[in-house]
């Protein structure tokens, strides 16, 4: 496969092919061949698991960017408690050779889990064992803390190699930013749609790692929040709202050029059809909001709870008219409502490519739920997309939604373009 | 073996078999092998094997999603990949003992699947003997278990003539520097199921089994919590008396080379479980006394088995003494270099803690595949 291949939109292609509907039917057919073989003398025709269809791992651009968003996430942010540029190098190699084992659905390792030698732990953890790939993508990500330590000087002999696009995203108002949730010098996306195949790429990835990189912190998500592509349904947020009906879709060939990838001449060479990633941990006041009306969380929101449709009128995918009037002769989608303040006409044309997943990670001690939106998008350019949006939404007086959420984490990765067949991530920033 | 082939592809069979008597002819294969899977046929790259893990790479070329197994004598899965799509490709990694087995693969995803016989010959994983360099390791290790246990005797006798003499500071002095002789060797006196938990059980075993609380740690409560020795005597003889009995015990038994890879591997999984959280010394807080006398015991296995690692496996030995280092360097910032004494555990900030847990990982690592080596080694 050369650069020029894009493995995600061939990945793409296919589910864009069979349509929401299309995915439903295979999914019977699965359960058919999994139940029985023959109906009367005619052999049923057995079709694969959608689940059993890896995404290339190679590509222009990394998978799990605009691939359609599985419904699982593993999340991961490490820091590299090595000095050395050869430990880094070998690193990265290690990890792409074990993604594009395990991408594929195959184990790490030369023996696998279950092959080696009895006196040697296994090279796989196992868990994995017997799973069909499960649309498993592993995005990795490059955060400050790579190029330079705490006070400027270049690790790693990555001197000028700092994209100015990585610099710390700034505080914004309302923030309470936990330090052990931010930052890290590496990030590991890992998606797919059972949590286990995710986990485990994770696991397996940070093992490799030791001795390099430590895990600084971790996150679970289910849901997908968001849809990458027009085959994918609108999914909800822990608020009970659909969310991301206007996001950026891999079919808009024009807005992953504007807004997604980053194009030769926007910083540093080895970041072409790379992105940004800016991820933060979203902790919803859940009980406060389902003590909520249902007027008044719609008018928060600027959306109907149920179908989705703007409060402007029409349907989900219809288009936000922001001047309409009520009965009341006030604005229908009111002046700090969130889709307002997150719109690309009240944000300088902004647009940002989201994949958010739920997450629940128990209760607290008060009895409450501890839960929220792990929110993950990707950019071109981080001070003019998601800065400029959340500089929009941030403080109380702004987004309403602001009484119900507070932000606890935040990071920001560079994504190095896809890997070739034999190369490894991030290889140009090394050459 | 009944050949069990359900699809009357005779004619795909013979083809087959005549392109694995090719490659057979070049010796039998071992490692990667290619499995062409199509509709009607199963080409598996050679018939012939080595034992030991083997990798069948199964592409689908045929339209039916298919899946490859490996059967041994009736019909026992030795290993399976199903689910492979048209155009796809995936591994199986099986280890095969010397035998006969069949490979099948089903296109479709049902019936017996086309069958093709492999015959796999030579000897997997000898059978551990230890040759002369083993024997070798285990005497040297031997000698370090020796001059261990003699002062671990000496100091126990100390703390506990401590103990019964009613001297709380100086049997708090003495609790740690005992205690460090008994973990440079915790993995010899795990050998003896019966005698560590009641030495070096912990208080919520004890509760938990329903015995009595014994050992170092029950001695440590008292001194720690009631700051005085009161009834303590008999756990102080007790203690004594079986620690005696363990180093007898390790004596007559020395640790074999391979149990002494694994007691290096063990005694870092103690740092990682009992000392990086704090919860060995949960009264006392004289963890790092412990830490530190479990790497080097570990160290002092490998140091034992390092002509047999390095005759096999040089690189393994280059990583090994890195990280031994790093820990080192995490771990003796912390100790009082005029006095010897180590900060005590709740002294640490959660950086310094999570600094050593990395470094212990770290070393943990290449640790575990010493092992592996060793047994190669036989």
């Amino acid at each position: 496969m050369t650069t020029d291949s894009s493995a995600p939109e061939s990945g793409l292609s296919r589910r864009k092919l069979l349509g929401a509907a299309g995915l439903g039917a295979l999914a019977a057919g699965a359960v058919g061949a999994g139940a029985g073989f023959a109906i009367g003398d005619k052999p049923v025709e057995v079709v694969p698991d959608p689940d059993a269809l890896p995404i290339p791992f190679e590509g222009k651009h990394q998978a799990g960017i605009v691939t359609p968003a599985q419904d699982r996430l593993y999340f991961a942010a490490l820091d590299l408690t090595t000095e050395s540029r050869g430990d880094l190098i070998l690193l990265l190699k290690e990890w792409t050779e074990a993604a594009r084992k395990m991408t594929q659905g195959n184990d790490v390792g030369e023996f696998g889990a279950v092959a080696g030698s009895p006196f040697a732990p296994p090279e796989d953890t196992g868990e994995a064992l017997g799973l069909p790939p499960s649309g498993l993508t592993i995005t990795i990500g490059f955060g400050r803390g790579m190029f330079v330590d705490g006070k400027g000087k270049p690790r790693f002999g990555l001197d000028g190699k700092l994209p100015d696009r990585l610099k710390d995203l700034p505080l914004f108002s309302g923030d309470r930013l936990d330090d052990a949730l931010c930052g890290g010098d590496l990030a590991i996306q890992a998606c797919a749609n059972d949590p286990q195949v995710a986990v485990h790429a994770v696991r397996n990835l940070v093992r490799i790692a030791f001795g390099r990189a430590s895990v600084r912190y971790s996150q679970m998500g289910f849901g997908r929040t968001s849809s990458t592509s027009s085959a994918q349904v609108t999914a909800r947020n822990m608020l009970g709202f659909k969310d991301g009906t206007a996001n950026i879709k891999a079919e808009d060939a024009k807005d992953l050029d504007d807004f997604v990838w980053v194009p030769k001449g926007d910083g540093p060479d080895w970041m072409v059809n790379g992105s940004y990633l800016v991820t933060r941990k979203i902790d919803m006041r859940i009980e406060i909001w389902d003590r909520e009306p249902l007027e008044g969380q719609e008018a928060i929101i600027g959306r109907t709870k149920g179908s989705g449709g703007p409060l402007s009128g029409g349907d989900e995918f219809d288009k936000l008219d922001f001047k309409a009037k009520g009965e009341d002769g006030e604005l229908a989608i009111g002046k700090v409502a969130h889709v307002r303040l997150a719109h690309p006409d009240f944000n300088k044309g902004a647009k940002i490519l989201r994949r958010g997943y739920n997450f629940v990670d128990g209760s607290n001690g008060l009895g409450q739920l501890s839960a929220g939106l792990f929110f993950i998008a990707y950019q071109r350019d981080p001070e003019k997309q998601f800065v400029q949006i959340q500089r929009n939404l941030a403080g109380k007086l702004n987004d309403v939604l602001n009484e119900y959420i507070v932000h606890v984490g935040s990071g920001l990765f560079a994504c190095p373009p896809g890997v070739t067949t034999e190369g490894y991530w991030g290889e140009k920033l090394f050459a | 073996m009944t050949s069990r082939f359900s699809f009357p592809a005779v004619g795909v069979l013979t083809l087959a078999a005549l392109t694995l008597s090719a490659c057979a002819s070049d010796g039998t294969a071992s490692g990667a092998l290619t499995v062409k899977a199509s509709d009607s046929s199963c080409n598996i790259s050679s018939s012939k094997l080595e034992a030991g893990p083997s990798t069948f790479k199964v592409t689908n070329g045929g339209s039916k999603v298919t899946e490859f197994y490996v059967y041994a004598e009736g019909d026992r899965i030795m290993g399976e990949v199903e689910n492979i799509g048209p155009g796809l490709s995936r591994d199986l990694v099986v280890d095969l003992p010397k035998g006969t087995y069949e490979g099948a693969c089903k296109p479709g995803m049902i019936g017996d699947g086309i069958r093709e016989t492999l015959t796999v010959s030579g000897e997997a994983a000898k059978k551990l003997s230890d040759s002369e360099e083993l024997t070798a390791a285990a005497d040297s290790y031997e000698r370090y278990v020796k001059s261990q246990s003699d002062a671990l005797i000496v100091k126990t006798e100390e703390f506990v003539a401590a103990v019964k003499a009613g001297n709380v500071d100086e049997a708090k002095t003495l609790f740690p520097i005992a205690r460090t002789y008994w973990e440079r060797i915790e993995p010899v006196a795990e050998k003896f199921g019966d005698l560590d938990p009641i030495t070096d059980g912990r208080e919520p075993d004890a509760i938990a089994e329903g015995v009595d609380f014994t050992g170092w740690h029950r001695i440590e409560k008292q001194l720690w919590v009631s700051n005085n020795t009161k009834g303590m005597d008999k756990y102080a003889d007790q203690l004594l008396a079986n620690v005696k009995k363990i180093v007898k015990l390790g004596q007559d038994a020395p640790l074999t080379a391979l149990e002494l890879a694994q007691g290096s591997k063990a005694l870092l999984d103690e740092v990682a479980t009992g000392k990086i959280t704090g919860e060995e010394d949960e009264f006392s807080h004289t963890d790092l006394w412990d830490f530190k006398a479990n790497i080097e015991g570990s160290q002092a296995a490998i140091a034992s088995l390092r002509p047999v690692l390095e005759a096999q496996d040089p690189e393994l030995v280059k990583d090994l003494d890195a990280k031994f280092k790093l820990v080192d360097a995490e771990l003796n910032q912390h100790q009082d270099m005029t006095t010897g004494d180590w900060k005590f555990y709740d002294e640490l900030t959660k950086d310094q803690v999570k600094k050593l847990s990395d470094a212990v990982a770290a070393l943990s690592e290449p640790i575990s595949k010493v092992a592996a080596v060793v047994a190669a080694s036989a």
